[in-house]
């Protein structure tokens, strides 16, 4: 097995604020890994730091052995790293098709001359374009869905196609934050089936998760945060049996 | 009878080149909330470009053919004009991105008195007549006159606001120009160079203002360095009438500006008895800029404010 994203001693401070202190972690190919923790741990800071959101104020992060801390997001989109977001961030006023279609900016090339002048090139790469772009909504179950904006479509097949858009960018690593937020337990385990097929796809996904059965169920591996600290790490049963975790959710000790 | 259908399509030639002036504020906008104030005299740079190289051919080949130094003088005017909105959004705004948006607004106003006080010195604070080269055949349709120019400006600014809006909605271009508008760091995820984009966006922009430029000093037979002042203004009040931030609404503000401009221009006289005159034209277009902002803020064609956030 072989590593694809390290993160070490990566420190982000807000001010006077320290939103992680020296967090270090390892995700694997092909595993689901989950990171999880209260409210406020430092869980999408990370990931933040992670895409080139935030720069980070200390510590490396490696994709793939390169170091791609505080480059610009689109250059770790091209290495291979998208994410979705925990509140939806569609572009509302484009079809459902159109926003996947954008992010398969990253990997076609045809600039202003391409399209002016309609070149054969060009417009090959434009249908394959479309064409990648529908596979990829059948993928997460949307097929047919692109005509409509993606602003009309109801809650869950956003997140969807959230996560078709970010699949049209071609990662080897994609993120999740918090992708089954205000979902009712049916649509859940529809969406940890989606991931579990992911994975089979050859994708290695980073995980941020509330709701810990799913997060237990799906993952390979968990690290928990909590106060911007990695507190505990590994297979899900020994983290749930982590006395240090069970501390950070419950507030004390449990006798 | 005849006095309207004149005005209407003086109306109208005098819109089309509001429009390609107002796509360049509308398009800046949508990207960057920035109004580009020193869009108009990117239109008078476009315009004293094309004349200089005109005049210089004209003054080394008299006898070149007409349409030939009119062609060299727009394709020296275009590249120019991208280059210098290029330079523009580099120099002065982009090292303002984070800044408030006061900053940046009235960065664009100074931007615009510098390129006004470079035209005066380079070109001279006088009026440029712009050489007899121009076809001047005309045609009588329904009462009215209409020139040869007149046709040309028109399809062609319809031939460019065409393209615009194939360019936008149909090409991995015009998706990174939308999804950065709505999204500057949602698109940069996707892996769009927002940089890149927001440069383009100044540079197709210069470029519909450089062949504005041309057309209005064309039409007018005049250029001064002091001419985008008033001409950036009206394409902005354009812009805003028709909903900033759209195309479709820039192309519909811009025509329907001009058409009010004109009709008001063409009866002011009648209506007030012969007390205000057609020099009162002005008045009409900003008229219509505040009723609009009064009884629909967004434009004509505007999106719901709250829908940007």
């Amino acid at each position: 097995m072989t590593t694809l994203l390290t993160v070490e001693n990566v420190t982000k401070r807000f001010g006077g604020l320290s939103a992680l202190e020296a967090v270090s972690l390892t995700v694997n190919s092909g595993e689901v890994y989950g990171l999880i923790g209260p409210n406020g741990a430092g869980k999408t800071t990370l990931f933040n730091c992670m895409t080139g959101l935030y720069t980070v104020s200390a510590g490396v992060i490696r994709l793939d052995g390169v170091p791609i801390q505080n480059r610009k997001p689109h250059q770790i989109v091209n290495r291979g790293f998208a994410r979705t977001f925990q509140n939806i961030r569609l572009f509302a006023n484009m079809t459902a098709l159109e926003n996947v279609m954008v992010g398969r900016h990253a990997r076609t090339r045809t600039g202003v001359l391409g399209a002016v002048l309609h070149s054969r090139r060009c417009l090959a790469e434009e249908r394959d374009s479309r064409e990648r772009s529908q596979a990829q909504m059948a993928f997460v179950g949307l097929k047919d869905r692109g005509r409509g904006l993606a602003g009309h479509l109801a809650y869950g097949d956003q997140r969807r196609l959230e996560i078709a858009r970010a699949l049209a960018t071609e990662p080897k690593l994609l993120a999740l934050d918090e992708p089954v937020a205000g979902m009712n337990p049916n649509e859940r385990r529809e969406m940890s089936e989606l991931f579990l097929k992911l994975r089979d796809a050859g994708i290695t996904l980073l995980l941020i998760e509330h709701d810990v059965k799913l997060v237990m169920d799906v993952c390979d591996r968990v690290a928990v945060l909590d106060y911007g600290k990695k507190i505990a790490e590994g297979v899900p049963d020994e983290v749930r049996r982590d006395p240090a975790v069970i501390e950070a959710y419950l507030g004390g000790a449990v006798a | 009878m005849d006095i309207f259908i004149q005005q209407l399509v003086n109306g109208l030639v005098l819109g089309s080149i509001y429009a390609l002036v107002a796509l360049g504020y509308t398009m800046v906008y949508g990207i960057l909330e920035l109004i580009n104030f020193a869009h108009g005299e990117v239109t008078m740079i476009g315009a004293m470009i094309a004349l200089a190289v005109i005049g210089a051919l004209l003054g080394a080949y008299p006898q070149a053919p007409a349409l030939l130094v009119l062609l060299a003088g727009v394709l020296a005017a275009i590249p120019a004009c991208m280059a210098l909105g290029y330079v523009i959004e580099r120099v002065a705004y982009r090292p303002l991105r984070r800044a408030p948006r006061l900053a940046p607004l009235i960065t664009a106003i100074g931007v615009s008195i510098v390129l006004q006080n470079a035209a005066m010195l380079i070109w001279g604070r006088s009026y440029i007549s712009f050489p007899p080269i121009l076809p001047h055949g005309s045609h009588t349709v329904l009462g009215a006159v209409v020139t040869d120019l007149q046709i040309v400006i028109v399809a062609l600014s319809i031939l460019i606001m065409f393209g615009l809006t194939l360019l936008v909605e149909r090409t991995r271009l015009g998706r990174a120009m939308r999804a950065t508008a709505q999204s500057r760091e949602m698109a940069e995820l996707m892996g769009v160079n927002v940089n890149t984009v927001i440069s383009i966006t100044f540079i197709i922009g210069s470029a519909l203002a450089a062949i504005a430029g041309v057309m209005v000093s064309a039409y007018y037979g005049l250029a001064h360095y002091y001419m985008g002042f008033m001409l950036g203004l009206k394409a902005f009040s354009a812009a805003v009438l028709g909903g900033i931030g759209n195309l479709a609404g820039a192309m519909l503000g811009g025509l329907l500006l001009g058409v009010i401009e004109a009709l008001g221009a063409g009866y002011i006289g009648d209506l007030t008895g012969g007390f205000l005159g057609s020099n009162y034209q002005d008045v009409f277009a900003f008229l219509a800029l505040i009723l609009v902002l009064v009884f629909r803020p967004t434009g004509l064609l505007g999106e719901r404010v709250a829908q940007r956030a």
